[in-house]
């Protein structure tokens, strides 16, 4: 059978709306289902980075990915402003990770170098930055007394997260593609012949090929078309400032400036399952730690605290693949949405339209995790 | 703008908005007080420049913030204006920097 579409995305957040997307520029017919609005939706707490450096230590191939797709977002977030009429608010002035005290930043120095290592084929992207270095590319930044430097990803930025999503979907949309809210999938059954029938309730819809991006749904979701894939919830809390004069000039890990004003400060990870709830706990950490690299900050007034649940891998790497049992099913998840958005609409789609999955994605198949199983 | 309904000459206190006194009513907020005045804007938007009134006068919209008593970012419809009070409006993005 045909079917009504040639692709159904399972979940519209950050990765479903980006395969989306993808999609719909090659002039398929996509259907892009979006759960219910109070749904958990880690979409809810990006923080915005769009990062590279230090990603994937101990995972090579993810590291290759991660700066592909910061390498591509130029040229990404050009051509998503175009089609969608959203400007993205997206800065690729490089990325900070500050260090306190010489120990921490001899620590990261030896990291960085392992983290290149990985990757010999690769040209260093990122430097080590004493105090001095870094008071003089930044002079403006009046930073606290344990300050003893900072990694620097030159190819890291920053972007508006909702600014994104919202572009995503909307660029979805222009190009044909057709979303629907509030259809929170809860069947995905394959058709004999070929092509599946996915269910939301009361609604129905037929599709040649289906993508799971349901975040967390992903697991349940993956189960019905033989894609097991352990997801656990990850609970991530931030905090942001009223609207200041600019202090931080570009984006660190945890600590960003938006181009309106507001100082994001984050992130929790912490292991409490499906609680939303946010902890005076959380916020003294994060506060402790923002108030270390700029102690100014303590004149301004957080405006508001919330929490969104990570979805996460037991290695914390995304997972792509493909279903042996059930041909033309798809998962994909990862806890990077913003970063890999360039991914994702681009070669990661191309490669569902080819029908099979590039050698180099071999190694983010969930059979990972069945090590212990088989051996 | 506004104007009291009733006799305000009677038992006022001084409060001092951008450094100019002016009349205010034991017991009434300063996002008040500010409606009162020929230009009743209490800050301006810290994005678009545009200029800002208190709108909900019960602590949500965030609209009536100005600076009180040095204390910038004050939500002043949550605010009862006191004797000598300094009332500054809050143009564009606050700095921390000391």
């Amino acid at each position: 059978m045909s079917g009504d579409y040639d692709v159904i995305v399972t979940g519209a957040g950050m990765v479903g709306a980006a395969i989306g997307y993808g999609l719909a520029r090659m002039n398929l017919r996509v259907l892009l289902l979006d759960g219910a609005d109070t749904d958990y939706r880690a979409a809810k707490a990006n923080f915005g980075l769009v990062w590279a450096h230090g990603k994937g230590f101990g995972h090579p191939a993810y590291q290759r990915l991660s700066i592909e797709a910061v390498q591509a977002w130029p040229d990404f977030a050009q051509q998503l402003e175009a089609d969608s009429g959203v400007t993205l608010a997206y800065e690729r002035n490089g990325g900070l990770h500050f260090c306190m005290g010489d120990y921490e930043l001899n620590a990261r120095a030896v990291r960085m170098n392992a983290w290149h290592g990985q990757t010999p084929e690769l040209p260093p992207t990122t430097q080590v930055l004493d105090r001095g270095e870094l008071l003089r590319r930044f002079p403006a930044l009046r930073l606290g007394r344990e300050v003893a430097g900072a990694s620097l990803g030159e190819l890291d930025g920053h972007v508006n997260p909702l600014r994104l999503l919202a572009a995503m979907q909307t660029a979805f949309v222009r190009l044909g593609g057709c979303l629907e809210g509030n259809r929170a999938v809860t069947g995905i059954n394959a058709l004999p012949g070929g092509g599946f029938e996915v269910v939301a309730g009361g609604y129905k819809a037929l599709g040649q090929r289906v993508v799971i991006a349901a975040g967390l749904g992903s697991a349940a979701l993956g189960r019905m078309v033989g894609l097991n894939v352990p997801l656990r919830p990850q609970r991530g809390q931030l905090m942001v400032t009223e609207r200041l004069t600019p202090m931080l000039p570009i984006p660190a890990s945890g600590l960003r400036q938006t181009g309106e004003g507001t100082i994001m400060i984050g992130v929790t990870q912490e292991e409490v399952g499906y609680d939303l709830a946010t902890t005076s706990d959380g916020a003294v950490r994060m506060a402790r730690r923002a108030l270390r690299i700029l102690p100014d900050l303590a004149r301004a007034k957080i405006v508001r605290q919330w929490a969104c649940l990570r979805v996460m891998t037991p290695d914390g790497n995304p997972v792509y693949a493909s279903s042996r049992t059930h041909p033309g099913a798809d998962i994909a998840t990862c806890h990077s949405g913003v970063t890999l958005a360039s991914f994702h609409a681009g070669p990661y789609a191309k490669s569902l339209v080819g029908g099979a999955l590039p050698v180099a994605l071999h190694t983010f198949h969930h059979e990972r995790f069945n090590v212990q199983q088989a051996a | 703008m506004f104007s009291k309904l009733h006799d305000t000459t009677r038992s006022l206190l001084t409060v001092y908005v951008d450094g100019a006194p002016v009349y205010a009513e034991r017991g009434e907020t300063v996002a008040a007080l500010l409606l009162r005045q020929r230009a009743p804007a209490s800050r301006t938007n810290p994005v678009c420049g545009s200029p800002r009134a208190p709108f909900c006068m019960m602590g949500v919209c965030f609209d009536c913030l100005t600076i009180v008593d040095g204390v910038a970012s004050t939500q002043s419809c949550l605010v009862t204006v006191q004797e000598g009070m300094h009332v500054e409006r809050q143009f564009g993005r606050r700095s921390v920097a000391s």
